[in-house]
């Protein structure tokens, strides 16, 4: 394997929490806690992971939006996180948003909107003409939507724009976050084969954040879930899906809603997960899960769990995956099979 | 299906005037929603889901709406030609209704308890039920209950910004029965939320409709939340009904075009998915095609289209309004 693109090591986010009468600070919220992963150029790296699971906060870590409280992310080698911020990898890495109507100014045209950023990279006026005409293409987009304005156009033609202008600084990385939800599927469709396309003719590489892990198995090649801000399972998605060890996972895809018996015959039989997803405030000891796992026994909220490799390139983070596991008291996963509560 | 259903739509058609312009809307609209069965209106943004369910609810503010023509049969009788008054006394009490965002649709400056107290007042008043102030409060404690919501006490004393959106959506619902409904709406139940709280609504709702014999009309655009939960599936294109069948029937023999298309570009969690999409946009609604409304889109279409389509069976209790239906079947 070649060196990675971009390497997250040891990554943490803590917002400090004030309150009280003079505004001290009373503890933090563990957003993000030591998360490491790393992917290749070409690469499509998934986070999977309910609303607070700390997903975007990693984005923006990356995107340098906000400073990390510890942990280091490389991007070809060089550590972004002493640099000052935003600034020095605006042109390395871009991020799509997952509403294409808020993030694009009303009151400009779509050639002024794609404009700025080439603007901002000092290109000659004529030349930036001819990128916007040029960006509109890699899009599928004619050329003259450059003289039309946001509201004149559909959701998934805004998603275009804000592609074609996170493309504007010719990124190595670009972060796509939730870029299709607010879309149709049948718009969605096109947006993920465009993704497609422009990765494999740009050499691309994707971080990509979803709740939807139905389109993050056609997409992605690696995926990371994440609970509570800590990755609990890591693999190739293939591996990931098929295979998935931690008990969080497998009960994610099992509630997944599908449209047919072949894709329900391959979930996992898990019951479903009572309860919500804890507060970052106050996370349980332990692994954070062990509240809302049907398989929790003695050491889940003692300790918490280190990555076990099921194989050199996925990990998982359960006590019940410890060699000795069975001597604790732990049940083995495959108890759950057949006792499908859906 | 057997019996009469409880609300039975015949015929819709609504118009929008906007600036001038005439919208043809709904065409020709005709869904049924039997006691003790999850329905499913299922469709893309745009395609007259909202607008049928408005209609059905009397929440449709009319002008700029019109009802073209059709009947709304609830319990045999037809809204549409009923008084308001007496259609105000349906509302909210025999039929209604739960609000897709949890996070917007309750007043953030009252307790839970008040705003469900508030609905409560309305209904009693409407049906001309006399009820105390603890009668009230034991009636919303019951109901909060049957949301399968732990300590309904101190449930009803939180604001909404106390709760997570999982428990919002189950007080809209418990909101909803309040009332002892017959008939209940639901509009994109739990899409906001994450899958595993999704499938815990899903499962509640699945629960009073066989428990309590609902009549649960739920309107989606995903379809995987219809084959989850629905018993009997609407599909929707464009302001027309394209195809009905009960779930399992539909997943299993898609017949119009559109329906198969739309069911290719979901992704399958197997991971054989190829990204086609489905080309072209909604038809421009103030000048809709004369005849199929999909067949500007349609890679099956022929002159034969140029003419409005009906139902035709596909099996028992499956049809679908296409022309070519013998090419589209696989």
């Amino acid at each position: 394997m070649s060196a990675p693109l971009i390497e997250i090591i040891g990554l943490s986010k803590a917002f400090p929490l004030r309150g009280g009468l003079f505004g001290g600070i009373r503890g933090d919220v563990k957003a993000v806690t030591d998360v490491s992963f790393s992917l290749a150029k070409g690469d499509v790296f998934g986070l999977a992971g309910e609303s607070g699971s700390g997903k975007s906060t990693i984005a923006r870590m990356i995107m340098g939006l906000t400073h990390p409280s510890a942990g280091a992310i490389l991007l070809d080698g060089l550590d972004l996180t002493g640099l000052p911020l935003a600034l020095a990898r605006s042109k390395a890495v871009q991020m799509v948003f997952q509403n294409p109507g808020s993030s694009l100014n009303p009151r400009r045209s779509i050639g002024q909107s794609i404009a700025v950023p080439l603007e901002a990279r000092k290109i000659a006026r004529a030349d930036v003409e001819r990128g916007v005409a040029r960006l509109l293409d890699m899009v599928q987009l004619p050329a003259d939507f450059s003289t039309r304005y946001p509201h004149e156009l559909s959701g998934g033609q805004k998603q275009r724009i804000a592609i074609a202008r996170a493309l504007a600084v010719e990124p190595q990385l670009i972060i796509l976050d939730e870029p299709t939800s607010a879309l149709d599927v049948s718009v969605q469709a096109k947006i993920i084969e465009l993704l497609n396309e422009l990765r494999r003719s740009l050499g691309l590489t994707y971080i990509f954040i979803s709740h939807d892990l139905s389109l993050m198995r056609n997409f992605a090649s690696r995926v990371g879930v994440l609970y509570l801000g800590r990755l609990v399972e890591e693999g190739p998605t293939r591996k990931l899906f098929e295979a998935p060890a931690h008990p969080y996972t497998r009960s994610l895809l099992a509630a997944v809603p599908v449209i047919s018996a072949e894709e329900e015959a391959i979930k996992p039989k898990a019951p479903i997960v009572e309860g919500e997803i804890p507060s970052p405030m106050n996370q349980p000891p332990g692994c954070a899960f062990h509240t809302r796992c049907p398989l929790a026994f003695g050491l889940c909220d003692q300790q918490n769990p280190e990555a076990y490799w099921l194989d050199g390139d996925h990990f998982a983070r359960c006590h019940l995956l410890a060699p000795d596991a069975a001597s604790l008291g732990a049940k083995p996963i495959e108890t759950l099979k057949g006792e499908n509560a859906g | 299906m057997t019996g009469e259903p409880l609300l039975s739509v015949r015929g819709l058609s609504v118009d929008f005037s906007t600036y001038g312009r005439r919208s043809q809307v709904l065409r020709d609209v005709s869904l049924d929603v039997p006691a003790h069965r999850h329905v499913a209106l299922v469709g893309e943004s745009g395609c007259g889901k909202s607008v049928t369910m408005r209609t059905i609810m009397g929440i449709l503010p009319t002008p700029p709406a019109r009802i073209v023509c059709g009947q709304i049969l609830f319990d045999g009788r037809d809204l549409l030609a009923m008084r308001p008054r007496e259609r105000e006394r349906l509302r909210g009490t025999a039929m209604s209704m739960v609000f897709q965002d949890p996070m917007t649709s309750l007043n953030p400056v009252f307790t839970i308890g008040d705003q469900m107290a508030t609905i409560l007042k309305y209904a009693d008043r409407r049906l001309g039920r006399v009820r105390g102030r603890r009668g009230r409060m034991a009636r919303i404690f019951e109901v909060l209950g049957q949301v399968r919501m732990p300590d309904p006490e101190r449930i009803a004393r939180s604001y909404p910004i106390m709760l997570s959106g999982g428990m919002r959506q189950r007080v809209l619902i418990a909101m909803a029965l309040l009332s002892e409904p017959r008939l209940l709406i639901a509009d994109e139940p739990g899409t906001a939320l994450d899958v595993t709280t999704q499938a815990q609504i899903l499962k509640l709702l699945k629960d009073l409709v066989e428990d309590r014999g609902l009549a649960l009309l739920m309107i989606t655009h995903n379809l995987g939340v219809v084959r989850e939960a629905a018993d009997y599936v609407y599909v929707m294109y464009a302001g027309s009904v394209v195809e009905h069948a009960p779930t399992a029937d539909l997943f299993a023999r898609p017949s119009h075009p559109y329906t198969h298309a739309l069911i290719d570009c979901v992704p399958k969690l197997s991971g054989d998915t190829t990204f086609r999409g489905i080309d072209g946009s909604l038809p421009d609604y103030t000048a809709p095609p004369a005849g199929c409304r999909f067949s500007p889109r349609c890679v099956l279409a022929t002159a034969l289209c140029d003419r409005p389509p009906s139902d035709r069976p596909v099996s028992a209790g499956h049809l679908a309004a296409c022309w070519h239906l013998a090419e589209a079947a696989p």
